[in-house]
């Protein structure tokens, strides 16, 4: 018996999804994520507190300051380096986990805070902030480009569909994806990226050797925050919303999952498994709608209890498989080596 | 070959990481000849002064140094049996931790209360009991990072090559040079963490020089290398001062004592108990009861036995006796 799966369906979702505006949120955030812990060793555990700020800089620029979208986009950015100094001042200086627990907290409690009733005027409290960056989407009709309405996409190479709202943002945000992997390049090539290595191996020595370890984690922490707050204000751009509840832990070990399938301390890693993340959740919830409607739903249905209202759940539960997989087989992720991975002795 | 003057190494003895085939010579000779041999006695010329340092772990006062001069361009040997606080008092003079009382001046400046990371820029630098090679970096990448006045460390300069391209030549032929002369070529391209414990040790003590130092603090240099490489270790702590150097160092072993250094330290329970040239110390009579217990030597009679278990039996004003007794079994 031959299954009517209509395989087109699932790999446009899996490449559409794969260059999507998600993935490249993800791959954004995790490159801050990379600066942090890739390269400084730092256990951060609350990147989505940094998204949240940055989205929350431009949402509240234009709902609370009233100072436009443009300049919100300023603000967003000093709110990260202002979390990265409140985060960084008094836990640096500790062992790493001191960082871990209070990161995690905080991007927890910033969450609670821009939800509480008593900030609606602010941040409008569990409703959030709707449709502040017509600025953006006004700038692609100055420009005369993706000027299609919503409902016909753009349909391109057989595999890719996108709105024309989406291609807009993916246009803006893959391109600073490039730049912050330029900065990255550059720095970790640098002798600042040096004793940023150094750090992670030994903050000791460093200090021996006459580096201010301190001040160059604070850097660290700051520079992938601002990076982190930029995924932020894309995924709320393309959105035009931004929702406390978007912004919860959960996002953060997405983050984490993307870079550790890219492997850490690699310049590509975080786009490639952003890329790889999306394009697999995407791809295993299109089979198994596909799967549902084909004749074999009865069986599923029977056994597995799969159906069209637990898909988006199940593909996760898969996804946590291969992830699983992945570290059984390959630890140290696409780029990473092995052999790099086995000297970790701290 | 062994005309040349410079340290020759042999190119084919790999793990030996490169011996010292001539004896360096001692630019410091007969300096220590006035001194006297109490501790806390001036020298000199003292690179380095500490006065009333102590440093208090709860009850425990773990570093009580009423005085110690260090003199410049000498191999001072830091000794004591284990618990003593001697890696304790090296924190507390490389910044790593700070003196709960207490004055330390480098060069006639005071250091008190300056970071660790400052002490570099001032000449100071040191090393770790536990090696800390820089695992997943190369040899080279180690060596580079202790070089001094590299702008490209400055993270807004970082992103414009041509500001710090240029040091970073000078840097990396520097590093070649010292990698050269520690015998560890072969090994540049390599991570630090696949390299044996010696030759992390050499990797740091080459690493520490890539900084100029003044003063060098190796803490147990030679702990947990082989025979074969402790002699090459010693040949290049001496080539140390024969550049004219100070050199401060932690160790147990008294033969590696007796081989390099020019002035021994002893602490015991935090304090300075002797002091005085490599010669006189394992006569001190102080320094043989501090490792060994007072009674080392002396005949056991069954009398002092007797009282002793008589002191155990009743108060425990006598803990004095019973530790006489314990250093004796041992």
């Amino acid at each position: 018996m031959l299954l009517a799966i209509d395989w087109d369906i699932i790999f446009t979702q899996i490449f559409s999804q794969a260059f999507g505006t998600q993935a490249m949120v993800f791959a954004l955030a995790a490159i801050g994520l990379n600066i942090h812990y890739g390269y400084t060793g730092l256990l951060n555990f609350g990147q989505v507190g940094f998204m949240a700020a940055g989205a929350y800089g431009v949402g509240m620029s234009v709902l609370w300051l009233d100072i436009g979208f443009w300049a919100g986009l300023l603000v967003g950015i000093l709110y990260c380096l202002g979390l990265a100094l409140i985060l960084g001042i008094p836990t640096l200086r500790l062992r790493a986990d001191y960082l871990a627990i209070t990161t995690i907290a905080a991007s927890e409690t910033i969450r609670l805070f821009v939800r509480w009733r008593g900030n609606r005027e602010r941040t409008g409290a569990a409703e959030g902030i709707n449709d502040f960056a017509d600025p953006f989407f006004e700038l692609r009709d100055d420009l005369g480009i993706l000027q299609r309405s919503g409902s016909v996409p753009y349909e391109f190479l057989g595999v890719f569909e996108y709105r024309a709202d989406d291609l807009w943002v993916m246009l803006v945000g893959w391109s600073v994806v490039g730049l912050c992997l330029l900065l990255t390049w550059q720095l970790m090539r640098s002798p600042w990226g040096r004793v940023l290595k150094a750090i992670r191996e030994d903050e000791d020595a460093a200090r021996a050797l006459g580096k201010n370890a301190y001040a160059y984690k604070l850097q660290a922490l700051a520079l992938g925050g601002v990076v982190g707050g930029l995924a932020g204000m894309l995924q709320a751009i393309d959105k035009q919303s931004v929702q406390p509840d978007t912004y919860n832990p959960v996002i953060t070990f997405m983050i984490w999952t993307v870079l550790i399938i890219g492997g850490a301390a690699r310049v590509w890693s975080p786009v490639v498994g952003a890329m790889i993340f999306w394009g697999l959740i995407s791809g295993l919830e299109a089979l198994m709608r596909e799967l549902i409607d084909s004749s074999l739903d009865d069986v599923l249905a029977q056994f597995l209890n799969l159906d069209v209202q637990n898909v988006s759940q199940v593909r996760f539960m898969v996804f946590g498989l291969v992830l699983m997989l992945l570290m059984r087989y390959r630890p140290q992720g696409i780029f990473g080596s092995r052999e790099e991975m086995a000297l970790d002795d701290r | 070959m062994t005309d040349s003057p410079d340290p020759v190494v042999d190119p084919d003895d790999g793990d030996a990481g490169g011996a010292v085939a001539t004896e360096p010579h001692n630019p410091i000779a007969g300096v220590f000849d006035g001194v006297e041999h109490t501790s806390g006695v001036a020298k000199p010329d003292p690179i380095l002064k500490a006065k009333g340092v102590t440093r208090r772990f709860g009850g425990l006062v773990a570093v009580d140094v009423d005085e110690l001069e260090i003199q410049r361009g000498a191999i001072t040997a830091l000794i004591g049996p284990n618990g003593a606080g001697k890696t304790t008092f090296f924190n507390l003079l490389t910044g790593f931790d700070s003196p709960d009382s207490g004055h330390v001046e480098l060069n006639g400046q005071s250091i008190d209360g300056v970071a660790s990371h400052k002490l570099a820029a001032r000449g100071m630098v040191r090393t770790f009991q536990l090696t800390k090679a820089l695992s997943r970096l190369t040899v080279l990448q180690n060596m580079m990072l202790g070089a001094k006045d590299q702008g490209g460390e400055n993270l807004l300069r970082a992103l414009v090559s041509p500001l710090w391209r240029q040091r970073e030549q000078e840097v990396e032929a520097q590093a070649r040079a010292l990698l050269d002369r520690f015998n560890l070529t072969h090994m540049t391209d390599q991570f630090a963490g696949t390299l044996s414990g010696g030759q992390r040790k050499l990797v740091e003590m080459a690493r520490s020089l890539m900084t100029e130092p003044e003063l060098v603090m190796l803490d147990e240099p030679m702990a947990g290398v082989n025979p074969a490489l402790t002699q090459s270790l010693l040949g290049h702590v001496k080539q140390l001062r024969a550049e004219g150097r100070t050199v401060i160092f932690v160790e147990h072993d008294m033969d590696v004592v007796q081989d390099i250094s020019d002035w021994v330290v002893v602490m015991a329970e935090g304090r300075i108990i002797a002091e005085g040239p490599p010669g006189s110390i394992a006569e001190n009579q102080q320094v043989v009861d501090a490792y060994l217990g007072s009674s080392h030597g002396t005949e056991l009679d069954f009398d002092s036995v007797q009282d002793l278990e008589a002191a155990d039996d009743g108060d425990a004003g006598e803990a004095d006796g019973q530790t006489d007794q314990e250093a004796t079994d041992g």
